[in-house]
């Protein structure tokens, strides 16, 4: 009998090598699993009983291209729509013999901190049902949490990796922009977006991420890694030096339980040999969430204008073709969409965009001065993932301003285009707490190392008490 | 008060690559409809776009042929707008860091140079076509329903803005033509009006003749043809200055060219009132050709068709050297030996009429016939010509044809033709000179075309003075 909660992918792999199980039965296992666990949790949108490749199955965001298979990312508009070749990360995933377990659920389009977005139905988070499990890649962590994947990949944004990885107490990675392949992936803020991976711990990640990561000629923003992703060994943090920015640590609405964990984890990182100093960036956290509303809606109201009921997803017919694309648009798209087209087509406007657009692209320069100077003196930088553990389902549905807090942290290092690496760090409440290490461009190597040093000091226990 | 027309032109040029800007579909024009697409130029989620690299030196080469600065930095920006031709709800183009800027553009006219300002020629792709089925004329405005060719979807385009520097239709239509026969020359692409590979946009206004301000413009669309654009220009001009004249003002405003009664409507308003929401586009990186591919590009320019012109004028006169040129003849008329303004002639009317394939005419013995052309029977002469690109064609054949320069044959009939027409010979001798065409052209009819027309011509000339 397979343990799918406890399973590693590592763990998993050396079964297979050994042969011991066959991917196909490993498949089948965690299709089980889903079975039994799923019509409570909802965390994928369709599995696939039939599939090809004899290595660690694999859970997928549904903003990511699966030939033949369907591809909605959460939304009416694209309800039937099988694309007809998979995105680059999918076919990596598919060479490396990855089995597809499924398609997980997500905010439609990816907008959202809570997967409530979903226009089918939100996914609950497997601590307590009663929570959401953060967003957007929600689906991608539950399923991870929940031993429903051994592993996931999700896409990130402002924090749709990191932010539900912290709320589902596993691990997530959230890539420098521009090494991992966005070909194919349902765009939401193409100068943000990217694709990272979900897994129980930091080796798990690194191992996927070393499938996925590396330049794409189908993605001029891709770049060849600078070096090979490491599978990390370190058992301490000597030599290396930590930064505490105090905005991100001190933020308002960053809950007590959070911040003791995060603190402990400080210290621990003290114990296990780093250097520990304090650094700011003022600027990055005042003006990173505004910014990001701004060139994030902006970029998604272009992106989002392809869904026109023209080739393919849905299409309300009725009169004109003006009328047409108002119909379809309009029964296609949810509230957080429209909301955002709205917004982001407003700031590009004539007359606006200098004020709006083009001052948010100023800002973002500043806020990657601002890194790159904490960068001169600290390694890595440590602050809680979300201000908040899981919250309620239905508690900030109401107030789009509360729930775009929940990125308030993630937002600055992703507007600095930064990889951040996501690690649960205790409970609060009975729930899981996770911290991000933020580094350098392209330092994922060192984030792998740090994190997973951290990570065995820590001994969180990643399965759910209530699954247990 | 006299007034001075302002043009300026936008001119959209297809680029013959072998594949799309962003992907790599084949370029097809003629293929049936929706066989070259992919997730790319069909705007599948999540699909990318690939810049052609091709497609990016040849718009350098293109701006180095128009004396554009080439800067060191260009990016794609997106231009946002709904329409069905538009898969993705933006076409990806440039907007103010284009790849080519700040050229100018030589043409020479009969007197001087007229040097056109270039503002900038930028790279971007093109819609699909869509075909309104049902309704009137084609035109969306109802129609029952509409059909989507994706083929042309992303192919190649390059849109090359003038300064308003042109001053009258006639320069407008010299300069089209010269730009024309440039990028055909650069191997860039057909530029075949017909085919759609070259469209124009021309915006007009007017000013008191002499004041340098730059009153409100109208935009004609559709032109197609060089002529419609001289004849749409010429009666924008006047409709303009009538308004100015008659205490009005003109209004910003597009007129569509109908080339079937040659007139200019308005475009509905609501079409025009276009917020395009240019940004960068995100998902390219800026181009920054490096400076050695700039310089080999410009190594690569050949002698440009302006330059040509003025060479060849010296020989055979401004209107022929310019005719040769931009109707890209002048490299037949350079093989074939003899005097020059003959040639140049023979080229551009007998030899052009024919359609012949210009490379395939043997420029050698063609050469002879011209130089023997008033010893040999008209009728041989255009044989010999409609001849002169078949396989085996020898100048002998047809000069054996020797015209009958035999006075002793000619008399009798000039004699003839001088009685049977009295009046026009009274006429002739009376001042109208002109009439010697005529009574050529009656000793030709006579003799079946075959008399020697420099005879003919003497002798009648002789005979009429008496």
């Amino acid at each position: 009998m397979i343990d799918t909660l406890r399973l590693t992918a590592e763990e998993a792999q050396r079964l297979i090598e050994r042969g011991e199980v066959s991917g196909a039965e490993l498949h089948r296992a965690y299709l089980d699993a889903t079975a039994e666990r799923d019509p409570e949790l909802h965390a994928y949108l369709c599995t696939v009983e039939e599939t090809e490749g004899g290595g660690v199955p694999i859970a997928l965001k549904d903003v990511i291209s699966t030939r033949g298979v369907e591809t909605t990312a959460a939304s009416k508009i694209l309800a039937g729509y099988k694309p007809p070749f998979d995105a680059t990360v999918a076919a990596r995933c598919k060479q490396a013999g990855l089995p597809l377990i499924g398609k997980t659920n997500l905010d439609e389009f990816a907008m959202g901190s809570s997967t409530e977005n979903s226009a089918y139905g939100p996914t609950r988070n497997p601590w307590d049902p009663s929570r959401v499990p953060g967003g957007s890649s929600g689906g991608s962590t539950a399923a991870v949490a929940a031993g429903m994947a051994p592993w996931a990949l999700g896409s990130d944004t402002g924090g749709s990796i990191k932010q539900p990885a912290a709320l589902c107490g596993v691990v997530g990675l959230r890539p420098t922009y521009g090494t991992v392949s966005r070909y194919g992936i349902v765009a939401f803020a193409s100068s943000l977006d990217q694709v990272g991976p979900i897994a129980k711990n930091v080796r798990d990640c690194a191992l996927l991420h070393r499938i996925v990561a590396g330049r794409d000629a189908n993605d001029t923003t891709t770049v060849e890694l600078p070096e090979p992703i490491e599978i990390p060994e370190a058992v301490d943090l000597k030599g290396l030096r930590v930064g505490v920015p105090k905005e991100l640590n001190e933020a308002e609405g960053i809950e007590p339980g959070v911040s003791d964990a995060v603190n402990r984890t400080i210290e621990l990182c003290r114990e296990l040999g780093a250097e520990v100093g304090e650094c700011s960036l003022p600027r990055s956290v005042e003006f990173g969430l505004p910014c990001y509303y701004l060139i994030a809606p902006s970029e998604a109201s272009s992106n989002l204008a392809r869904y026109d009921g023209v080739r393919y997803g849905l299409r309300v017919e009725d009169g004109d073709v003006r009328t047409m694309y108002e119909r379809t648009r309009d029964a296609g798209f949810g509230d957080e969409p429209k909301r955002r087209i709205m917004l982001g087509t407003y700031a590009l406007s004539a007359g606006y965009y200098e004020a709006y657009y083009g001052q948010a692209q100023k800002v973002r320069t500043v806020i990657r001065q601002e890194h790159a100077a904490a960068f001169e003196h600290f390694d890595v930088l440590v602050s809680p993932t979300s201000p908040t553990i899981a919250f309620e389902l239905g508690a900030r549905t109401a107030n789009p301003l509360a729930m775009y807090a929940a990125d308030l942290l993630t937002i600055p290092s992703n507007m600095a285009g930064l990889p951040g690496l996501s690690i649960p760090c205790g409970l609060s409440e009975g729930l899981p707490v996770g911290f991000q290490l933020i580094g350098r461009q392209f330092s994922e190597n060192l984030l792998f190392r740090a994190g997973h040093a951290l990570e065995q000091a820590i001994g969180f226990d990643v399965v759910p008490e209530r699954l247990q | 008060m006299n007034w001075e027309p302002v043009i300026g032109l936008e001119i959209h040029v297809h680029l013959k690559t072998r594949t799309k800007m962003f992907c790599r579909c084949e370029v097809a024009y003629f293929d049936p409809p929706n066989t070259h697409t992919c997730p790319v130029c069909l705007a599948l989620p999540g699909a990318l776009p690939v810049p052609n690299r091709t497609a990016v030196e040849w718009t350098i080469l293109l701006g180095h042929a128009l004396g554009c600065r080439i800067p060191e930095r260009a990016i794609f920006h997106r231009k946002n707008y709904f329409y069905p031709d538009n898969p993705k709800g933006y076409q990806i183009s440039q907007y103010d860091e284009p790849l080519c800027v700040d050229g100018s553009f030589v043409v020479p006219g009969a007197d001087a140079d007229h040097v056109v300002g270039i503002e900038r020629a930028h790279l971007e792709e093109d819609a699909a076509k869509t075909i309104h089925v049902g309704g009137a004329e084609g035109r969306i405005h109802g129609a029952d329903r509409s059909l989507v060719d994706f083929n042309r979807a992303g192919t190649p385009l390059v849109e090359i803005v003038t300064r308003p520097d042109i001053r009258s239709p006639a320069e407008a239509k010299a300069f089209l033509q010269l730009l024309r026969q440039t990028v055909v020359e650069l191997g860039i692409s057909d530029a075949e009006m017909e085919k759609g590979s070259l469209r124009f946009d021309v915006n007009v206004s007017v000013r008191p003749e002499g004041s340098d301000e730059l009153r409100t413009r109208t935009e004609l669309k559709n032109m197609n043809s060089f002529n419609f654009a001289a004849k749409g220009i010429e009666r924008e001009v006047r409709r303009q200055v009538e308004i100015w004249e008659s205490g009005g003002e003109v209004e910003q405003e597009t007129l569509h060219f109908d080339p079937g009664n040659e007139s200019a409507a308005p475009l509905r308003s609501k079409e025009e009132a276009q917020d395009y929401r240019y940004f960068p586009e995100p998902d390219l990186v800026p181009l920054e050709p490096s400076r050695e591919l700039v310089e080999s590009l410009h190594g690569d320019l050949r002698e440009l068709p302006s330059a040509r012109i003025r060479r060849l004028e010296t020989d055979v006169g401004f209107a022929l050297a310019e005719g040769l040129v931009t109707s890209g003849r002048d490299k037949l008329y350079s093989r074939i030996p003899g005097e020059r303004p003959a040639v140049a002639n023979v080229v551009m009317n007998e030899l052009a009429a024919l359609g012949l394939d210009p490379a395939a005419v043997d420029a050698e013995e063609v050469g002879k016939v011209i130089e023997r052309r008033s010893e040999i029977p008209r009728a041989a002469f255009t044989e010999a010509l409609a001849a002169s690109a078949s396989p085996g064609f020898s100048a002998e054949t047809y000069l054996a044809e020797a015209a009958i320069a035999d006075v002793g044959e000619l008399d009798p009939v000039i004699d003839r033709i001088l009685a049977a027409n009295t009046q026009q010979v009274e006429a002739y001798r009376g001042g109208k000179e002109g009439l010697l065409g005529f009574f050529v052209g009656q000793v030709m009819k006579e003799t079946g075309g075959k008399a020697n027309a420099k005879v003919v011509n003497e002798r009648l000339r002789e005979k009429l003075r008496a």
